[in-house]
């Protein structure tokens, strides 16, 4: 058995170790990994989540246990000091060594601290590893308790931006502070680094650009930059980002060839000057050049792994330096040569628009046939097809710009055309190096039969997972070429989608779940398809969450949100926001009785948390026992429907929007459906109610109401679309009924009217054509079906607790009355808040 | 926190040196599961009474350590009986333990067994 030796256990490092565990050699050979950090590799490319709560456990590349898993033996806290190459060993700071046959360096690289005087002052620091945060955070907090906030990052670069961030979220004032004349120098022209500045400078950050620092001020701690243009700025902190510089010391100690600034010379084969010992990542120096990213360490700890183990793969002598990625809330994206560093004859397609915070630049050939590289701010949605049309070479549209214009009036997909026109070797996940032929080749020798068998026999899309669509087009056009039918199925245990399931239940009449996997299912069922088919059971016959409890999500089971720590929350129904002060005192009781932590909820209501399991009927009983019902806020059902004061007290309102807000909750509360439901009222345009941003939003205007649907807030937030002007109190009912039978008849599992108006076929066009213009004569069918729902209204938490049955579901254990004992809260704020274990 | 883990070692049917009547059959959901208290473990235990079958695991979720693996859902996965976590839907094989849709420590299961109505749990101590 040989022994490979890794110094560096980093982001590339660990790489190594992965892809030599997978490798079918692996058994040959034992690795022995050196780090000198306490902890096991992490991503330090998403380092500043460690001040969002992440903890280095998350950050963590791997599990605990892995590397025993895998028989590798991990060093951590151990600095490999010496190589002695003729005895092919090595030495830690203790003096003790071992024996290598193979040696892999992946030191990395340090943070690059410019000779600037002043840099040791106190409150000067680097963000590179964990430790260094958590020494930045330290002193931080110190700062904040003498009432100091300001603090600069030196370096506007890629990192210098991810340390603003971080130093954003630790509640300090950023100032941004770069030496060029634009943010990413490396990366974005002067019109991007433009749109970028505005970006983020909304975002409470200040950028000092072409400011060279000349010394910093302060006796013992920092007190300033001064500038060698004589202006100075004052800070309490300085965080240096200024670059990199690659680890080389050890190599250079032991004699291998290094660059004259710095780098283990590497050749293809990530073979430095002496044959038996390999560096990979950012300490080594391939094709004159430090790569500072991640991808291309990743292809070297392949190559390196595929060489020990007796292959020939190399290294390209040009390696793409593309890079897709999020800073500071804002997408950027550069690819190809994008500054035109290259000096060719291009024309530059700009597209800048200051109102939504986008610019995207590409550099076409004279000729109009080739994409040479662009940029893209505010906006990246297009880059992985522009990439894949400049990487392959792919012959441009008649005319070039609408690779960013998109089809004006589309989305702008279908910018590739199709996507099997792609060449084979085309790389679709960067992150794993998967290409095209190799998604579709897994289909096509029927190893993969679906995406799903894809991502898991060539681990596309388990990096970033920026290309999962695309991978998705792939496996269905490859399926659909070889005649295969493209299902979109729920689960493994139906060959059926949702609508296909609610039809099916609808014309048999099914009531159970098993009747339904009986006879059109297999196996046991899983968490995706029972409460799929719980909500459809209850969209069809108003059953309330009570009659299958099994088939139930986790929260309708137990009628209440499940919490961080395994508790409850509670949310008794205030219908549009309106409360009378006897009620809110109840309110109040309820919370103090049972030391629950209080908070007022986005949707206008009280929200309970802490309640144990056993805890949840007592209080239940009691908020029933004074008039208050079940607010669902459990359940994928109607939440609230918001409202503001309108024309009963607002002096601007056009009409009672209250009133029809709590008659829009009435009337739709308990409606099960394939994802939640909310709901809107505003008595004006000002909007109060943000009723736009909601599933259903009513407006009042001259004339009646505007009838606003699909909306949505979360992670991608979408402004409802205008269905129907100026109508009556009746007329939006009418339309509302339609339009939610409608939705809950087609839609797929958990998706939002946003995402549904978008997968229907016509839009918010087709939309009216059937809820206005019944087009598909259903109207009718459908009020009728709502009528129903609406007339069985039951609210469920009454039903429970006057059923002894259904209470016997809230003991913690069947065999004991003790309750959780595992659960620890601490103070906060003068309330309480979970222990958090990890 | 770790140490609650340790409480909790997959035991098999030839290793039981107590079997712990914990409740009656009709105490458990069908098709569903419940939780029960053996000295100072929580254990979770599954009724599949489609297939006649019943299943018992450690009810803490290796996830983020909350003691909720009973609330969750059942069924199968290419045929392997499964539990989902109700917190994050991490899911379990309830033959194994092991995490079948990440990489997750595995969970501990415990043999159980039926007489007259009777559910018992298997333990080694």
């Amino acid at each position: 058995m040989k022994k490979v030796v890794v110094i560096g256990n980093g982001m590339v490092g660990y790489k190594f170790c992965e892809k030599f565990a997978a490798s079918e050699k692996f058994n040959d050979y034992k690795l022995i990994v050196f780090g000198e950090e306490p902890r096991r590799a992490y991503d330090r490319v998403h380092l500043s989540e460690f001040y969002d709560g992440k903890t280095a456990e998350d950050l963590s590349m791997s599990t605990a246990t892995w590397y025993e898993e895998n028989n590798i033996d991990l060093h951590i806290s151990e600095m490999i000091t010496e190589i002695n190459r003729e005895q092919k060993t090595v030495a830690n700071h203790r003096g003790d060594t071992y024996s290598y046959d193979y040696l892999v360096l992946a030191t990395g690289s340090s943070a690059f601290v410019p000779p600037i005087e002043g840099v040791d002052k106190e409150g000067v620091f680097v963000y590179r590893t964990i430790e260094d945060l958590e020494a930045t955070e330290a002193y931080a907090k110190k700062l904040k308790t003498q009432g100091k906030t300001q603090a600069a990052v030196l370096g506007g670069g890629l990192l210098g931006l991810e340390a603003a961030n971080a130093v954003k979220n630790l509640g300090l004032n950023a100032h941004v502070v770069e030496f060029a004349p634009r943010l990413m120098p490396r990366q974005l022209d002067k019109g991007a680094s433009d749109m970028l500045q505005a970006k983020i400078e909304s975002l409470g950050l200040q950028v000092h650009l072409s400011k060279q620092t000349k010394f910093i001020q302060g006796a013992k701690a920092i007190e300033g930059l001064q500038y060698i243009d004589d202006t100075e700025l004052k800070v309490d902190m300085l965080v240096v980002s200024a670059g990199i510089r690659p680890r080389d010391e050890v190599a250079r100690e032991a004699g291998l060839e290094v660059g004259t600034r710095g780098g283990i010379l590497v050749n293809q084969k990530m073979q430095t000057s002496d044959e038996h010992i390999y560096a990979i990542g950012e300490c080594a120096l391939l094709n004159s050049m430090i790569y500072g990213l991640v991808a291309p360490g990743y292809d070297m700890a392949e190559v390196a792994v595929n060489q020990i183990t007796g292959g020939n793969n190399e290294m390209p002598e040009y390696i793409d330096m593309s890079t897709q990625l999020k800073l500071i809330g804002t997408e950027v994206a550069s690819f190809g040569d994008a500054l035109n560093e290259a000096k060719k004859e291009v024309d530059e397609i700009i597209y800048e628009n200051k109102r939504k915070g986008v610019y995207k630049k590409i550099n076409v050939s004279k000729d109009g046939t080739k994409l040479l590289g662009g940029i893209l701010v505010g906006d990246s949605s297009d880059y992985n097809s522009l990439f894949q049309i400049y990487i392959n070479g792919m012959k441009l549209p008649e005319e070039p710009e609408d690779l960013i214009l998109g089809s004006r009036g589309g989305d702008g997909d279908g910018l590739l055309g199709d996507v099997m026109d792609l060449p084979d070797s085309a790389q679709i996940c960067s992150c794993e190096s998967v290409t095209k032929g190799q998604i579709c080749g897994a289909i096509e020798s029927g190893e993969a039969n679906d995406l799903g068998d894809v991502i898991s026999c060539t681990k596309a899309g388990t990096g970033c997972g920026g290309c999962k669509p695309m991978v998705k087009d792939l496996v269905n056009a490859t399926l659909k070429s070889l005649g295969k039918e493209v299902k979109d199925i729920i689960c493994e245990h139906f060959d059926y989608n949702r609508q296909e399931l609610y039809d099916i239940i609808k014309v048999k009449g099914y009531r159970t779940y098993d009747e339904v996997l009986d006879a059109y299912g297999n196996g046991d069922g899983c968490e995706v398809c029972k409460p799929v088919i719980a909500s459809i059971l209850a969209s069809l016959y108003a059953d309330t969450a009570n009659e299958e409890i099994a088939i139930q999500d986790s929260n309708d089971r137990f009628l209440a949100n499940i919490q961080r720590n395994g508790t409850y929350s509670v949310v008794p129904r205030i219908p549009g926001g309106e409360i009378t002060p006897e009620k809110l005192i109840v309110l109040g009781q309820v919370g103090k009785k049972y030391d629950l932590y209080t908070k007022i909820t986005g949707g206008q209501r009280v929200d309970f948390f802490g309640a144990r399991l056993d805890q949840l009927p007592l209080i239940w009983k009691d908020l029933i026992d004074h008039g208050f019902e079940s607010g669902h806020a459990y359940g994928k059902s109607l939440r609230t429907v918001k409202s503001c004061v309108g024309s009963t007290w607002c002096r601007y309102g056009m009409d009672e929007s209250v009133s029809f807000a709590i008659e829009l909750e009435e009337r739709y509360k308990g409606l099960r459906s394939p994802h939640k439901i909310k709901g809107g009222v505003s008595g004006c345009i000002r909007e109060c109610a943000e009723a736009r941003c909601k599933d259903f939003g009513v407006i009042a205007v001259e004339g009646g109401w505007n009838l606003y649907v699909c909306g949505n807030g979360g992670a991608n937030p979408r402004h409802a679309e205008l269905l129907a002007e100026q109508i009556d109190n009746e007329t939006v009912i009418k339309y509302i009924d339609r339009f939610l039978m409608y939705y809950i008849r087609t839609a797929a599992p958990l998706e939002r009217t946003a995402k549904w108006l978008d997968n229907l076929e016509g839009g918010i066009e087709y939309l009216k054509e059937v809820v206005v213009n019944d087009k598909l004569q259903l109207a009718e069918e459908l009020e009728k079906e709502m009528e129903k729902l609406v007339d069985s209204f039951q609210c469920e938490w009454t039903q429970a607790i006057q059923d002894e049955e259904i209470m016997k579901r809230f003991n913690h254990f069947v065999n004991s009355d003790e309750s959780d004992d595992n659960l620890v809260f601490v103070p906060l704020r003068d309330q309480k808040m979970p222990q958090q274990w990890k | 926190m770790e140490e609650i883990l340790e409480v909790y070692k997959t035991t098999t049917v030839e290793n039981v040196k107590v079997w712990f009547e914990a409740a009656k059959v009709e105490d458990f959901p069908k098709n569903g599961g419940a939780c029960i208290k053996y000295k100072e473990k929580q254990i979770a235990v599954f009724n599949f009474e489609r297939k006649n079958a019943w299943y018992a695991c450690q009810n803490i979720c290796p996830h983020k350590m909350e003691m909720v693996l009973s609330r969750g859902m059942i069924g199968d996965q290419a045929g392997i009986p499964k539990v989902a976590c109700p917190m994050h839907k991490k899911t379990f094989s309830l033959e194994s333990g092991e995490n079948l849709n990440g990489d997750l420590a595995p969970i501990a299961t415990y043999p159980v067994k039926i007489e007259n109505g009777a559910v018992f749990i298997g333990f080694e101590e």
